[in-house]
């Protein structure tokens, strides 16, 4: 799972106070875990999910992890 | 689900049953399919799908005397079907060459058929076909027997011929001028005797099943068993004795799987109520001219049940009929491995029962669908997301937030306990605090108050745990009560009560209300006409029905009923949780309801109020009538949001405490709680995502406490997540001149984030 758009977010970590940056988190449910390409804080691991990837490709894999 | 249960399930479905001039037809033809391709103006279609039954389709549709037509529906409206006079008219219009019939490789068995005419003939055609070599004996000069005296100017020997021509073309052989003697035949393994009308007894008895005779493989048949000569019945007979001659020198039984052969009774039912009379268009001296059959295949009814279909949008936006829900729900739970793709089906469902009231046979899917789920329950197959948000309800209905239970003033027990059901407190509070007062001064003050939830999220969602918790609570609190008679003003909770907890006396409030002749606030200023929408938990109460329509005439309304109304009425989509396992379907189920009358509607669920409000119907529950001054305002009062719901519940347990037993609820939480504001479109999009104020709360006081958010700093604006139960929510905040929050946007997930928190 990719997202082009989450490259382009402004979203800083106010905690370290850095931008966040590109890295591979896993995300899991039901017992599945992928690998997906999000911003996250290099410092303290904080990520940012966009709306649309949790609304779309997100929600999707889950009803699919869900009829498995 | 055993697969006896499966069987006898989809037996109740007689949607896929022949009509009845199928079953009528001693060789089931199917005219539905023939009528609907002639109706389209295929002749080709129709004309191949006559030759999948009939051999000489052209002779059948000259002669054949049509014992369908006397089955015919269409004989109510109008008169039946000409379907021989279509049949001729597909043969003799389409434009399609003979058809290449497939013979099956070479058998090394011979038969004989000894009698030329249909039944002999259509015997050769079928044996040919599995691969005999099959020899016809015919005594005359010619093939076709009776058929020939029968035809008249309508089927010429030219047409005979063509149509006689297929036998040579798969390799017949045909003796004319030869009177073969059936019992000496030495070089045949099997002999079919049909010798027509003239043929006498000599070979009986006859087995009326198999046409076999006392001598071993000699078959007979044909008119020599009736009176009068019938084409269509000695096509039959010749197709009976195809298949009995075939098992016979296959050495399989003659006897087994034979009662679905000759003229059936349909089981098949086809609703005529709507059905405008039709009679047949004039037909040309020579048949139906193309623009005649197309005319008259189009007055059939194309007969079908779909009873269930026609009143459920839910049955009906899958696609099918409950015969073939049942197997894909059987087939759902017996996966081990793949997808199970029938999950939104089984919870789609509102489980109100209006099938099995309109169903020929009584097949209740509503039980299918609720069997269904306690089995996937069972099984730990059920997808978490499906119920999870009415059953978050339901344990915040019954938490110490919003749950009470409370004697009458002053007293320790009470005789009567006043239960208004959760979305009632949820949807009117005022309502059900003077309905309390209300029945306090009905029954001399000997009245409680009990708020919460029967468990019917449980009962719906196929969760006999959390049900049984549910009702255990209810019945430690209701013996603490004194074990009073329960006054209901949801027909849901009234509906658990007597299936769960039958020993707990209960009555309507409604039928109270009816009894003591309480008079409403204010009467209509003029004529005000309602249209009464039953909840359909309420669906087999008929007292119930009458006591609300005496309360709304006494009130001084006019009643104007639904078309499914009572026992056929329908389900708001709340019922079943089909709200949160479909919402799509759900929206177009109150769609549906709603348009069925422009008059406002009257109902007695505050659910069923509140889903009509939410699409724009005017509404009015049963206690505006009694309660409210301005009525025809009431009637457009929007529907309260998933948040506002809970936060009405909580505020009246606060006022009823103080109001009657002077506690005040303290809630240290509430006096550090951060101030935050939603503006109405974002608190549209709350709602539709099942976002409440409270998981906001809590998602802001994580991410201020922690500071672990997230910041724009081209706009400020803050983003935090945090996972409540299952669920990861996100929200979008920016600070307000004021201190407080204003929220932007919230949405979530149920994937869990697995972070790689560095130290």
């Amino acid at each position: 799972m990719t997202l082009d758009s989450a490259n382009k977010a402004p979203w800083h970590c106010a905690a370290c106070g850095i931008p966040l940056e590109k890295a591979k988190v896993q995300i899991a449910y039901l017992g599945s875990a992928f690998p997906v390409d999000l911003l996250r804080c290099s410092r303290c691991g904080i990520v940012f999910i966009p709306e649309e990837l949790a609304l779309t490709r997100m929600a999707e894999a889950e009803k699919i992890l869900e009829d498995k | 689900m055993e697969q006896e249960k499966l069987r006898r399930l989809e037996e109740k479905c007689i949607q896929d049953c022949a009509p009845p001039c199928t079953a009528a037809c001693p060789v089931h033809v199917d005219v539905r399919s023939l009528t609907g391709h002639i109706a389209r103006g295929d002749f080709s279609a129709a004309l191949k799908l006559l030759r999948k039954t009939l051999p000489f389709p052209t002779i059948i549709g000259s002669i054949c005397d049509q014992p369908c037509r006397s089955h015919c529906n269409r004989s109510l409206a109008g008169g039946s079907i000409e379907i021989a006079a279509l049949e001729r008219a597909c043969a003799f219009t389409a434009d399609t060459p003979a058809p290449k019939i497939l013979v099956l490789p070479a058998r090394d068995k011979r038969v004989a058929i000894v009698g030329g005419g249909l039944g002999g003939l259509t015997a050769a055609f079928d044996l040919r076909k599995k691969g005999y070599a099959v020899t016809v004996f015919e005594a005359a000069g010619s093939l076709g027997g009776s058929i020939r005296k029968v035809g008249g100017e309508r089927l010429t020997p030219e047409c005979i011929e063509g149509e006689l021509a297929v036998l040579e073309a798969i390799g017949v052989e045909v003796e004319l001028h030869t009177k073969a003697d059936v019992f000496n035949l030495p070089d045949f393994d099997a002999v079919f005797a049909a010798p027509g009308a003239a043929g006498g007894s000599q070979y009986l008895p006859v087995d009326p099943i198999t046409y076999a005779t006392a001598r071993e493989g000699l078959f007979a048949g044909g008119s020599l068993l009736r009176d009068a000569y019938s084409p269509i019945l000695s096509v039959a007979d010749g197709r009976r004795a195809a298949i009995s001659i075939d098992r016979y020198l296959q050495n399989v039984s003659l006897t087994a799987s034979r009662a679905g052969e000759g003229s059936l009774q349909s089981c098949l039912y086809t609703n005529m109520g709507s059905v405008k009379p039709a009679i047949a268009p004039p037909r040309s001296p020579n048949g139906f001219t193309i623009q005649e059959a197309v005319q008259e295949a189009d007055r059939c009814l194309q007969c079908e049940c779909l009873e269930c279909v026609k009143v459920c949008r839910y049955l009906e936006a899958f696609g099918s009929y409950p015969n073939k829900y049942i197997r894909e729900t059987y087939n759902n739970l017996s996966i081990v491995m793949g997808v199970r793709q029938s999950n939104a089906l089984i919870n789609s469902c509102s489980l109100c029962g209006l099938c099995a009231e309109v169903c020929p046979k009584g097949l209740d899917m509503g039980s299918v669908m609720s069997d269904a789920r306690r089995i996937m329950i069972g099984q730990k197959r059920m997808p978490p997301s499906a119920h999870d948000f009415a059953l978050r309800d339901m344990l915040f209905a019954n938490s110490d937030a919003s749950a009470l239970c409370i004697p009458a003033p002053g007293k320790d027990s009470c005789e009567y306990l006043f239960f208004p059901g959760c979305q009632l407190s949820a949807s009117a509070p005022e309502h059900v605090e003077k309905t309390y007062a209300l029945l306090r001064d009905t029954f001399s003050a000997d009245v409680g108050l009990m708020l919460g939830c029967c468990g019917a999220p449980a009962d719906w969602a196929g969760r006999d745990d959390l049900l049984k918790q549910v009702l255990d609570d209810f019945s430690v609190q209701h013996r603490r009560m004194g074990s009073p008679r329960l006054i209901l003003a949801c027909p849901s909770c009234s509906r658990v009560f007597r299936r769960y907890l039958p020993e707990v006396e209960t009555v309507s409030l409604w039928e109270v209300l009816e009894k003591s002749g309480a008079a409403p606030v204010a009467a209509p200023a003029r004529e005000h006409v309602l249209s009464i929408h039953d909840p359909c938990s309420a669906r087999n109460d008929g007292r119930l029905h009458e006591s609300v329509r005496i309360i709304v005439t006494n009130f001084g309304y006019t009643i104007k009923e639904l078309p499914l109304s009572r026992q056929k009425t329908t389900c708001c989509s709340y019922g079943g949780l089909m709200w949160f396992a479909n919402a799509k379907v759900a929206r177009e189920v109150i769609d549906r309801r709603i348009r069925e009358s422009g008059d406002d509607y009257l109902t007695y669920c505050s659910m069923c109020r509140d889903l009509f409000a939410s699409q724009g119907k005017r509404c009015l529950h049963l206690l505006d009538l009694l309660f409210e001054n301005d009525v025809s305002s009431s009637s457009s009062r929007a529907c309260p949001g998933w948040s506002q719901r809970r936060e009405n519940r909580v505020q009246l347990k606060r006022r009823i405490l103080t109001k009657l037993t002077g506690e005040v609820m303290t809630d240290d939480a509430c006096e550090h709680q951060q101030e935050f504001f939603i503006a109405a479109d974002v608190q549209a999009v709350l709602e539709q995502r099942f976002i409440l104020a409270e998981d906001i709360r809590q998602v802001i006081a994580q991410a201020e406490q922690t500071g672990r958010k997230l910041v724009n700093p081209e706009t400020g604006s803050t983003l935090a997540y945090h996972k409540l139960g299952c669920v990861t929510y996100w929200v979008e905040y920016s600070s307000t001149p004021g201190g407080a929050f204003s929220i932007n946007n919230a949405y979530s997930h149920r994937m869990e984030i697995i972070e790689g928190v560095k130290s």
